[in-house]
Parts: structure tokens; sequence; C-alpha cells
């Protein structure tokens, strides 16, 4: 090596030194976003982000957060998982070695949280998923609660059963067939799910049937519900794969009222229902626009008059996540991960825009309130607020 | 029995559009012995042709049919010419990974241009009869119609017309027919326009059917479709239409008898079992020893 190169594979050496030092000697709180921007869920992505940046700016206008007495503004990181399993993976690994964020939001759909989860609670970052239902984001094989793992969201255990109730005392329908999408992890255990609180609050599940994702033909399925003639038709399906069943069952000449779940609560489903065969048909969920909470009205307007549209659970879910985030920052002191995540897990109470949040007894899922809605005209209307005992 | 016939039905519709896709494996693979994976995706184009062209001017369902016919069919020739050609003579795994790619090629440009899926609009008021406990909409009845139409406009071309019997010869031997001064490359991509185009009007009643159209309709049903051609004896026009018939009702029967859980289950061990007895599918005949 002549000692022109000598020098300059010295002065690349320093020079890198120096990024890295710069790097380091940050003023903001780096809050990563692992979420669905392309994929099958970009819906899910684009509310994620639209909630995440509001939030933020807010924070930042308002002078930034207070850590251990100084005010340091938030930097959003924001990173495109393909809603797929092994790039939110990476996506986890790069957020925290490479952008160094004290904290990850997302990602909101399980097949991507589930793994993802996997990483901050080996690297030690705390990781609040705004939407996912499925029990081992936020557990380990044995039952346990991951340390540094929480979700934003109810899960099934919560949803389901109160759903199950409301169809029984509220709508007096006793006798309920399912159609499921039994490839998909959150429709097959929300499934199963009501299957057993619908027996237990006294129903009568008449016929439990299956399909799997990608499938657009329902109506061998749906011929041998008909058959057995229910009164409520559940279908915990993603939202494209809900109009085509709601329009195939009706073609069909089945007339049962509809049901489903939070899957439901995003405006593409009613796009895809041009022809409101999912009318009058309910379904459970985070969040309503219809509110008469200050906080959440102010939301709901800053949010539509940012982005020209209302926001959806996701979005709302997302905002709490934030929330919840940045208090346990505050109450931390610190920008340590550990100590982040170790205030997060002593939160017992926090009130958000979907409601109130319950954490008991450490537990990482929360208990909250059930919303139910209906389709009436291409619009979701409020009908009811359910509260687990 | 009113529950029987409706599940027949079903099966016949399911049946009619697998065999639409099937014709289009089946007709490729006789003319150049490769697998166009990309047949899906193809399928998946003539659904998103149809509803771009509604959105710009609602055309009637049979000009709309034509017009995704024609545009998707010189794609598939245009894909023949750019991604197959130079390839004919590599090894039979490169043309295979060649489709597979354009296939994925394909479903990602409509993905980076649409992530969500879209509605499609109805092209015709659907009116649905119910008589004696069975149901069937007009809809349905042009779909199968269409589809059946078209089959059987394929199959008169492939048996009586002068083309029809230089694809056959293709099939039988492409150097022999070469050297008899026929433009092979020719026939090979207007054979390949013909299989696009009956790929896109199978998108086109899919999407007709199951009014949601998105980047990945083409995957599972073009699997689908390609194992019904090798059941029925892939190169054979008339076997992909058996095993595509076989592939729909077997699953609406599965499903009819059994748990709807078991119905892939079923429906692929028994085509399994069919290929144990039946190698070369159920009308294909084993290749004769040239000497």
């Amino acid at each position: 090596m002549s000692k022109q190169q000598k020098q300059i594979v010295y002065f690349l050496f320093s020079s890198i030194l120096l990024l890295v030092g710069c790097r380091s000697s940050n003023q903001s709180i780096k809050v990563g976003l692992n979420t669905e921007l392309t994929g099958e869920a970009p819906a899910v992505g684009a509310s994620c982000v639209k909630a995440a940046k509001l939030f933020v700016n807010k924070i930042n206008q308002d002078g930034g957060v207070d850590v251990g007495g100084k005010k340091k503004t938030i930097e959003l990181i924001v990173a495109d998982n393909g809603s797929k399993a092994d790039e939110a993976v990476v996506v986890a690994q790069r957020l925290i070695t490479q952008n160094e964020v004290v904290a990850i939001v997302g990602p909101n759909i399980s097949s991507c949280a589930v793994p993802a989860s996997e990483i901050s609670e080996n690297m030690g970052c705390l990781m609040i998923s705004p939407w996912s239902t499925n029990r081992r984001t936020t557990t380990t094989n044995d039952g346990t609660f991951k340390k540094y793992v929480f979700r934003a969201c109810f899960t099934e255990l919560v949803e389901i059963p109160l759903l199950a109730q409301f169809a029984m005392s509220h709508l007096h329908l006793a006798k309920a067939a399912v159609l499921y999408d039994m490839s998909s992890e959150s429709p097959n255990s929300a499934a199963h799910q009501f299957q057993e609180s619908f027996l237990k609050a006294g129903g009568k599940i008449v016929a439990m049937e299956t399909y799997t994702s990608q499938d657009r033909d329902f109506s061998a399925q749906l011929t041998k519900i008909q058959a057995s003639h229910p009164d409520i038709l559940f279908i915990p399906a993603y939202y494209n794969d809900v109009p085509l069943i709601a329009e195939q069952a009706r073609n069909l000449g089945i007339t049962a009222q509809f049901l489903g779940y939070n899957s439901w609560s995003t405006p593409e489903i009613i796009q895809l229902d041009s022809q409101h065969y999912l009318d009058h048909a309910y379904f459970s969920n985070h969040f309503s626009t219809e509110s008469d909470n200050p906080v959440v009205k102010k939301f709901i307007q800053s949010y539509q008059s940012t982005y020209g549209t209302a926001p959806d659970d996701i979005a709302a879910l997302t905002y709490d996540t934030m929330g919840l985030i940045v208090e346990s920052i505050i109450k931390a002191g610190s920008l340590n991960r550990t100590a982040i995540a170790n205030t997060m897990a002593n939160i017992e109470d926090f009130t958000g825009v979907t409601g109130t949040y319950k954490f008991h007894q450490g537990n990482h899922d929360p208990f909250k309130n059930v919303i139910i809605l209906t389709i009436e005209n291409g619009k979701f209307v409020y009908v009811t607020t359910l509260q687990p005992e | 029995m009113d529950y029987i016939i409706q599940q027949v039905i079903n099966a016949i519709q399911l049946g009619s559009i697998y065999g639409l896709i099937a014709l289009g494996y089946s007709l490729v693979y006789g003319v150049l012995s490769m697998m166009n994976f990309a047949h899906g995706d193809l399928f998946m184009l003539g659904a998103f042709f149809c509803l771009l062209l509604e959105k710009i001017i609602p055309l009637p369902l049979w000009l709309a049919l034509l017009l995704t016919m024609l545009v998707i069919g010189c794609l598939g020739a245009l894909l023949e010419r750019l991604a197959y050609r130079p390839i004919r003579h590599a090894p039979k795994v490169s043309a295979i990974i060649t489709s597979l790619g354009c296939g994925l090629i394909l479903e990602n440009i409509t993905l980076a241009m649409s992530p969500y899926p879209r509605h499609m609009p109805t092209l015709f008021q659907n009116s649905i009869f119910h008589f004696h406990g069975i149901t069937i909409s007009s809809l349905q009845i042009i779909v199968i119609g269409i589809s059946l139409l078209l089959m059987i406009l394929l199959d008169v071309m492939i048996r009586c017309t002068t083309l029809g019997m230089v694809i056959r010869a293709l099939a039988w031997n492409r150097l022999m027919v070469s050297l008899l001064g026929i433009p092979a490359n020719r026939i090979i991509s207007l054979t390949f326009a013909v299989g696009a185009a009956l790929g896109a009007a199978a998108g086109l009643l899919y999407a007709l059917t199951y009014p949601v159209v998105s980047s990945s309709m083409g995957i599972a049903i073009g699997w689908k479709a390609f194992i019904a051609a090798v059941i029925g004896g892939i190169g054979n026009m008339r076997g992909a239409l058996l095993g595509a018939f076989i592939l729909g009702s077997t699953e609406v029967m599965s499903i009819t008898m059994l748990p709807s859980t078991y119905r892939d289950l079923i429906a692929y061990s028994l085509l399994l079992i069919i290929l144990i007895f039946k190698p070369y599918g159920i009308l294909g005949e084993p290749p004769t020893q040239k000497i």
C-alpha cells in the first residue's frame, strides 16, 4: 500500500468515526415505526403513519417531551415491512441497531408483529403493536408476558365474548353460523372464540364453515350454511373477502343478520361493497368517530383537517400507542430502553382516544371497552359501547 | 334435492372458470412444451384492464370482453417474443424460472400502480331467479355461457381450421413444421396470444362474478388451473376442461359432504391418486419415442 493510499484509508476511516460520533450526539427522541406500507395491508400502514406523524407534530409544536427536566423533540423513523414476516424482522433489527430508536410502534398485522416481537424482546427495546390481536405477540410459548412487548388494542378474549353477548341479549338471535378464513390466524381464533362464547351465552352454532385466503367463491359453503337456517352469519374475515361473502350469501337467499369483528373496520370495506349488501350488519370495533369526549373530538378534528379523511381504528390506536410511549418516557425520565420498558410495565391506567386502558397486574394486553358499530347506507354508525367485567 | 342441484350449479360455475384458465396452460404447453407460469398473472391483468377500461369509458360487456382479450392477447405474444423466445433452446428449468419471473414482474407492476384491492363495477343489471329453492343469477348464466362458448370456439379452431392444424403439427414436431416452410415463430406467437386472451377472458368473468380485483388474485387460481390442466393431461385441450370440472366438482363435493376445512386436503389427495394411476393425466398420452 502506497503512502497516498494509506492516507486515503485513514481519511475514510476517521470520517466514518466522525459520522458515527455525530449520530450519537442527538437532541431528539427516536421512535421507530415498523409498518405495512406495501403488501397485503397497505391501508393499515397508511393510517398508522398518518396518525403517528400527527401525534409527533403536536408534541413537537408544544416544545417536545420532558425527559428528566430537558425538553426533547420526537423524531419518527418510518420503515416499511411490506406486510411480510421476514421483512418485519429485518426492519425491527435495523430500527434498534442502526437507527437506535428508544421504542417501536408496530407492526400492526399479527403475522409481522409476532416475529418482530421476538427481536424487540431479545434486543431489549419497547415495542407496542397498535393493532395486532394475536396472543403470541405479547406472550411467550409458556404463556408469560414478554418483558418488552405490549399492545394498544384489546384481544379476541375481550372482544369476542362481548360481541357474542351482544348478539344474544341485544339482537335476541340465538342460532349462528360462522364462515371464516382458516388460513389466517386472527379470523381463525376469532371464529373459535365466538363458538365458545356464543355457546356459553346460551346460543347454538348451526354451522362452522371455512375457506382459505385467496378464495373468491364461497357458494358451496354458503349453500351448506343456508341449509342450516341460521339467524346470524358471523364472518370473521379480512375486509376484501367480506363484501364478496355478503353478496354471495344474499344472492343465494340467506337472510341472516351479518356479524363481524374489528377486521371489518376500514373504509375500503364500504368501497368494495358498492351494492350495500352489508347494510345493517353489526360489528365490534376499537374506535368510533362518533364521540362526545372532547379529547377524542379534537383528535378527529385535527386528523380530518390534516388528511381530509376521518381517522380509522388503526389511526386511533397508533395515536394511543404514541401516547403510551411518550407517557413511559416522561415517567421514566430517561432515554434508557430498559427503563422505558419497565415504566411501561408499571402503567396501570391510561386514557386515550379509543377509551380507557387498564393493564391489570402486569398484563400486557389492555382491558378496554368494545364498541359496536353498524353499517347504514355505506357509513359506519355507532350503536353502543360494551364494558368488559 | 334442491340443495344438491344448487351445489351442482356451484360446481359448474367454478369448473368453467378453472377450465378457461387451464386451456391457456395446455395450449402453450402443447406447442412449446413449456409451462407458462405467468398465465395466472395474465388472468389478473385481464381483470385489471377491464376495470381500467370501465373507469375511462363504460362499455357493454361484449365490447369490453373483446377489447380485453385483444389487448392481453397482444401482451401475451409480446411476453413470448421478449422473454421466452430468446431462451427457447435453454434448459427447461430456465424457461420455468423465466415464466415465474415474468409473473412476479407483472404482479408487482400492478401492485405498484394499485396496492389496494379495487371494486369491479357491474357491467349489466344482475337479476336473480329463484325456483323451487334453487337460486341462479343472470350473471352466473352469462359467465358459464361465455366460458362454454369460448371453449367450443377453441375446440373448433384447433380441430377444423388450418391454423389449428398447424398448432397441432407444431405440438407434434416443431422442426418438421419449420422445414415445410411454415412460419413456426409466428404461429407460436399467435398461440401465446390465444392462450393469454383466454386467460384474460377468464379474469374478466371472474372479476364480474367476484367483484374484488387485486394484484394477487391470479396466484392461487392460476395454480389450481395448472393442476387441472395436468390432471386432464397437459397439452390436451379437452383434458384441461375435464380436469377443471373434476377439480371444481371435487372441491364443491368435499364441502357438501364433509366440513369445509377438509376441502383442499380431499381435492388434492384425489388428484394425486388420479396421477398415480394416470401419470400423463386422464386424456394425456405418453410421448412416443422418436428414433
